[in-house]
């Protein structure tokens, strides 16, 4: 089982370098660097969206959830799939408009001064590394599973298989490396989909009657409310499932790889339908294991239900499909590492290096340069931090990501575009209570304190009692922005906001477009 | 940016705020916020009633077909919803990006 499952990983791996290798000769600037010379269709990145935005998380963790849980599984699909509305209707166009490389660089295009900048690409690091820890503290444990391979050597094969993509290949290697995945993944997921659906007699009803009884948790299984017991927690993840997708660097500077604003509408239109039909296929993923599989053996395998995708692949197609729904996880494991390293290391080479220390002035070789050392340094540090937090329950790093880009990142990209007086003193303490605001509810919350010793990471009593920090930090994130506005005696600049409404509406530049 | 509005070699610059007050650029704005304002506050409702109805109440634990609740029902509702949303957006954009056009064609005539 094992060595099937290995051969495909081998196989994964070639043909990532491969793509590599030919994305390596046209990676010679820095706009291919790090935007594949905003040349990708449509259609590829649409696909690469997907593949950039379906982790593991959302492919292994979702279908355990809904095969532990039943409803409240689902709770995520709903909200990652809805978020793209805020990105299609709000975000996309304008962000592609104004930006070039990196999301600082649309704050930039207004107020243009380099602490804006600066702390805009702190968010972008800090949202980046988090996300990055935890998913390659997953990788380690679920490449360990699959493979019996020892976390810290999966962490490092992992690990340096994404700094080959980036530092060799840079947005197109990355970028193609997640068309492949959202492929693999897509495909693999349908058809476990449908030999789920064969087995229910491709009737819902039958499907819902089925497993209605199948699980341990009887008739509660299909309500809400097994795992989401408090109201305001609940409605505080979903705040922040909604709004942070349109604040995730990762996704945002994907936006920079089309030609112009129309070509990344049509992109998240595709990403759209490919990730909503993913996440429609959940259900099968999750009641398929929680039918065919069972709650004992999926707890037993992995206490989180990480195991039920895997483990249902094998229930029904036996070794083989067991192998290739591993191999699918694995490519989806390097295909999102990749993006975060390119968002985290663009963020240090192209805002702090190039804009902030050298003002702009470093050559072009110079730039590509910072970018592929950033690259280096961002990968090194993450599998650090990974090897780290081996024992580290990491849920909560993905919780916090998804808050501070909500927090920190989303109130700044609106009233960017939409707010007349927005000055640089509010951007900045918009963003710094945003973030800040994160990152200290979560260090109070449960994610980090219980009273039982082993259940979080500190022994005691959790003074913010939300293990979502959202609905608190979110609103302080608006409010620092408007009130750090209003109380500067800095005057907006008129003319400059008429500039930006002009150049994230129309994408009118120069004269000479 | 690269944007070379004080570069010398440039010697025409536009004039943002003129493009701002010009009739075009306010029907964009116009027809713009007449279609995202309404149908973003539409899908943040939409989204949200799902949690807060299945927090505060047990109000969709009801059998809809089956043994599908009506919860499930409003879940699935969620998607058809979001594509339905997205496919009118795109359709929508296309008269945007006509209207685009027009701006940047009056841009460079210099008719604002």
């Amino acid at each position: 089982m094992h060595g099937l499952a290995f051969s495909l990983f081998l196989i994964i791996v070639a043909l990532t370098l491969v793509i590599t290798y030919f994305a390596s000769k046209r990676t010679k600037t820095t706009s291919e660097f790090y935007t594949a010379d905003s040349a990708l269709t449509g259609w590829q990145n649409g696909l690469a969206i997907a593949g950039d935005y379906m982790s593991a998380a959302s492919f292994l963790g979702i279908a355990g959830m809904i095969a532990l849980v039943g409803f409240d599984g689902f709770f995520y699909s709903i909200g990652f799939l809805v978020a793209y509305l805020v990105v299609l209707y709000i975000v996309a166009e304008p962000l592609r408009n104004l930006g070039k490389y990196t999301m600082a660089d649309m704050i930039a295009a207004r107020f243009d001064d380099k602490k804006v900048r600066g702390v805009a690409a702190l968010n972008t690091i800090s949202i980046s590394i988090f996300y990055m820890i935890a998913q390659l503290v997953g990788a380690g444990a679920l490449i360990k599973l699959l493979l019996g391979i020892d976390y810290i050597y999966a962490v490092l094969i992992v690990g340096t298989l994404m700094t080959v993509y980036v530092v060799f290949g840079g947005m197109t290697a990355t970028s193609w490396v997640q068309i492949v995945k959202a492929v693999l993944l897509m495909a693999g997921t349908f058809v476990i989909s449908v030999i789920v659906f064969a087995k229910f007699d491709f009737s819902i009803v039958k499907m819902f009657n089925e497993v209605k009884t199948a699980t341990p948790l009887k008739e509660a299984f299909l309500n809400p409310g097994n795992k989401f017991k408090n109201p305001l927690d609940t409605i505080s993840l979903n705040l922040a499932l909604i709004l942070g997708t349109a604040g995730l660097p990762h996704i945002l500077i994907r936006f920079f790889t089309v030609k112009d604003a129309p070509t990344a509408r049509k992109s998240v239109v595709y990403a759209t339908w490919i990730i909503g039909l993913f996440y429609v296929m959940t259900i099968f993923l999750g009641f398929g294991a929680a039918a065919f599989v069972g709650y004992d053996k999926i707890v037993a395998a992995n206490p989180a239900g990480n195991m039920a995708a895997p483990l249902l692949a094998e229930a029904l197609g036996g070794d083989f499909l067991f192998a290739f729904v591993s191999a699918v996880a694995f490519a989806t494991i390097l295909a999102v590492v990749a993006g975060l390293v390119l968002s985290a290391a663009s963020a240090f080479a192209h805002d702090f290096y190039s804009h902030i220390i050298r003002h702009g002035q470093a050559t072009e070789r110079e730039q590509m340069l910072a970018a592929r050392w950033a690259s280096i340094g961002v990968a090194v540090l993450s599998i650090l931090l990974a090897l780290f937090a081996q024992k580290m329950n990491v849920a909560f790093l993905v919780a916090l990501a998804f808050a501070v880009a909500a927090s920190a990142n989303l109130p700044i990209i609106l009233l960017t575009i939409f707010w007349k007086r927005f000055n640089t003193t509010g951007a900045i303490t918009g963003m710094l209570v945003g973030l800040i605001s994160s990152l200290l509810l979560v260090a109070l919350s449960p994610n980090v304190w219980a009273p039982q010793p082993g259940v979080a990471i500190l022994v005691g009593e959790p003074i913010f009692k939300l293990a979502n920090p959202g609905i608190v930090s979110i609103p302080l994130g608006f409010i620092a922005a408007v009130v750090g506005t209003l109380l500067s005696s800095k005057k907006a600049d008129e003319k400059k906001f008429d500039e930006i409404l002009v150049k994230a509406n129309t994408g009118i530049k120069e004269l000479t477009n | 940016m690269a944007v070379k509005e004080f570069s010398s070699q440039q010697q025409q610059t536009i004039d943002y705020s003129q493009v701002v007050q010009s009739a075009s650029f306010q029907q964009l704005m116009r027809e713009k916020r007449g279609f995202i304002l309404p149908f973003s506050l539409f899908f943040l409702a939409f989204y949200f009633t799902l949690p807060v109805l299945t927090s505060y109440s047990t109000v969709l634990n009801t059998p809809a077909f089956g043994s599908i609740s009506w919860a499930w029902v409003f879940a699935f509702a969620q998607f058809i919803m979001t594509w339905t949303l997205c496919m009118l957006y795109s359709k929508r954009a296309a008269r945007f990006d006509e209207m685009v056009e027009k701006i940047k064609q009056e841009v460079k005539g210099g008719n604002v």
